[in-house]
């Protein structure tokens, strides 16, 4: 009886401690996985001096993008490794900041707080790169009459201002606002270029582009927004922006209204690293911005930069 | 020999047996270890005051989340409202009427409506049941409360229609007899006696279909539009407990303020269904009205 007593006692310490361990182990993994990897990538320079590794973590916006260009690039250049990982912008640029990771991938601007931050942990300047263009379509049923509106207009049917189509010029119809969830690096895009305030608490958060693409297809009432690609699928039209009420509105299906500039919605994603660039990354950088990779960015449904973008790399490739 | 493979067996049992207290101990120690954090930076009123859930506020952040309980109820609510006549309904049908044969045939159909992804239901939700939703009300949008409500008691209705019937199944023969001799038709008998009978077993069934729906995430994560403002109607958009973790965790900084509220949106998803889990167990073990 005592026997059995001291086992199942000895069973509960057993259990209990494989749950604590188990606990704990999984933390850990987590916490060391960009470290191992590292080192891993150190290892690899010792062994063969004329391999180079490259590690970019970031936007998820960017992942599919980069991987692809990376996946080329290693064709060509069989003795550089890149590994691409997501994890959102903010990810990449503190994983840069601890010295985790070569490459940051942001779809936004580092701020300023994060510059000084990278000065201070790793003793150099940052440096970006602009290597593709993003485009956010504002998106309608196709039989709402409505054609274009100003950033403004779309600004404030997004804040809850506007609830009526004929506020801006078309039928006596109410506004459905479809939105993404704030996974979504798009839905911050949006936020921040167009809303510029909270968005309205009754717009719907569907989940994906294509539940967006769904709801405007069958609500005649609806407005949406997707990345430029999904706005010429059936049974929905793209809304032609205006910068401004001066300004000419701009289809953002045509190619060259994006590539120009013209369209109001794009955004520039960048590349950070910490230091001037150079030998690989340097090399990978350039293999980005050249036509060959430009043409990527575009089989991968971005935009190629601007003349402006090239102007801002200077800095860095030059 | 013989009996030390009787004490290890039993010993083994006994370990799973522990093991599933430890697991939900283990659960509940979690939940509230990573819900204090949040639960002392907020504080517990900020979470239940009349506002708006917005932890990636442009401005000032906000972790209401009242409108996420009222989504929860109208989706659930909605649900039984009709998942439980009908599931009783089908209970009473298979066990008093159907044939053999056809409770050979409907059994096995009720199963496999139990086993269809949540993820395929939603899918449905999106395509053909909220423009069906817009048509008739004539609404612009039918993502909304409504349609929720109707896919999660699609899927609560296996869970009741199989409790429902074993609960009618297990009321005495000596009472049907007595109403039938009494001459009572076979819809007196089944409405006045069996089914008030089998009550008890009836309201466990419909509280555990309750617990069902209130934990239901992917679906209604699809079709209710998961607005964060509160609901007018059932026509109107809603986001439940469950969609709006399963909508922010992918994305919160892990061990911030908003990462440990979505603990507390959890915690009090959990004391909701454990609370039905608990009344529903207490019907299912209550001793039957009418004594032999």
């Amino acid at each position: 009886m005592n026997q059995k007593r001291w086992l199942t006692l000895l069973g509960l310490v057993v259990m209990v401690s494989i749950m604590l361990v188990a606990g704990c182990g999984s933390e850990v993994a987590t916490d060391e996985a960009p470290d191992a990897e590292a080192d891993n990538g150190g290892i690899e320079e010792d062994v063969a001096a004329e391999t180079s590794s490259i590690m970019i973590a970031g936007s998820d916006s960017e992942v599919n993008l980069v991987t692809r260009l990376a996946e080329e690039y290693m064709n060509a250049n069989p003795n550089v490794s890149i590994a691409v990982t997501g994890g959102g912008s903010g990810v990449g640029i503190s994983s840069l900041i601890d010295g985790d990771v070569d490459i940051a991938n942001s779809s936004r601007p580092m701020k300023d707080e994060e510059i000084d931050a990278l000065k201070a942990n790793q003793g150099e300047d940052v440096y970006a790169v602009r290597f593709a263009v993003d485009g956010v379509a504002v998106v309608i049923n196709e039989n709402n009459p409505v054609s274009e509106l100003t950033v403004d207009q779309i600004g404030a049917i997004y804040r809850g201002e506007i609830t009526n189509w004929s506020a801006v010029g078309g039928e006596d119809l109410e506004i459905t606002l479809y939105g993404r969830q704030s996974t979504s690096g798009t839905y911050v895009f949006f936020m921040e270029k167009v809303v510029q305030a909270d968005y309205s608490p009754e717009m719907r958060n569907l989940a994906g582009t294509s539940d967006i693409v769904e709801a405007v297809t069958g609500d005649v009432g609806g407005i949406g927004y997707a990345a430029i690609g999904y706005a010429t699928k059936d049974g929905i039209k793209a809304i032609n922006v205006k910068a401004d009420d001066n300004a000419s509105a701009y289809d953002p299906t045509v190619l060259e209204n994006v590539t120009s500039g013209n369209y109001a919605l794009t955004r520039p994603l960048y590349q950070y690293v910490s230091g001037k660039p150079s030998s690989a990354i340097l090399e990978f950088f350039l293999f980005e911005v050249s036509e060959e990779g430009q043409n990527i960015v575009l089989d991968e449904g971005f935009y190629p930069i601007t003349a402006a973008d090239l102007d801002f790399n200077k800095d860095a490739l030059e | 020999m013989h009996s030390r493979t009787e004490l290890i067996m039993k010993i083994l049992f006994w370990a799973s047996g522990i093991a599933i207290i430890l697991f939900l101990v283990g659960i509940l120690f979690t939940l509230l270890s990573n819900s204090i954090p949040a639960l002392g930076e907020i504080g517990i009123g900020s979470f239940f005051t009349s506002g708006l859930w917005r932890p990636g506020a442009y401005g000032e952040p906000t972790y209401s989340i009242n409108n996420f309980i009222l989504g929860t109820f109208m989706v659930t609510v909605g649900a039984l409202a009709f998942a439980v006549p009908m599931g009783v309904a089908a209970a009473a049908y298979l066990a008093e009427i159907a044939s053999p044969w056809e409770r050979e045939f409907f059994k096995p159909i009720v199963e496999v409506l139990a086993g269809i992804p949540s993820v395929v239901l939603g899918f449905i939700g999106l395509v053909v049941l909220a423009p069906l939703i817009a048509r008739f009300f004539n609404i612009p949008s039918g993502i909304n409360a409504l349609n929720g409500a109707i896919l999660v008691g699609i899927m609560a209705l296996p869970t009741i229609i199989t409790l429902a019937e074993d609960a009618i199944t297990a009321v005495p023969k000596e009472y049907r007899h007595a109403s039938l001799a009494l001459g009572g038709t076979q819809w007196q008998t089944i409405w006045k006696v069996t089914v008030p009978a089998a009550f008890s077993g009836i309201t466990a069934a419909a509280m555990l279909g309750m617990g069902r729906a209130i934990g239901e995430t992917m679906t209604v994560l699809m079709v209710t539009g998961n607005m964060i403002a509160r609901p007018e109607s059932f026509l109107d958009s809603v986001r439940t407990l469950s969609a709006n973790i399963a909508i922010e965790i992918g994305d919160v900084a892990f061990g911030s303020v908003h990462f440990h509220a979505l603990f507390v949106v959890g915690l009090v998803l959990f004391i909701i269904t454990f609370i039905v889990n608990l009344l529903a167990d207490i019907l299912i073990h209550r001793k039957p009205e009418v004594n032999k």
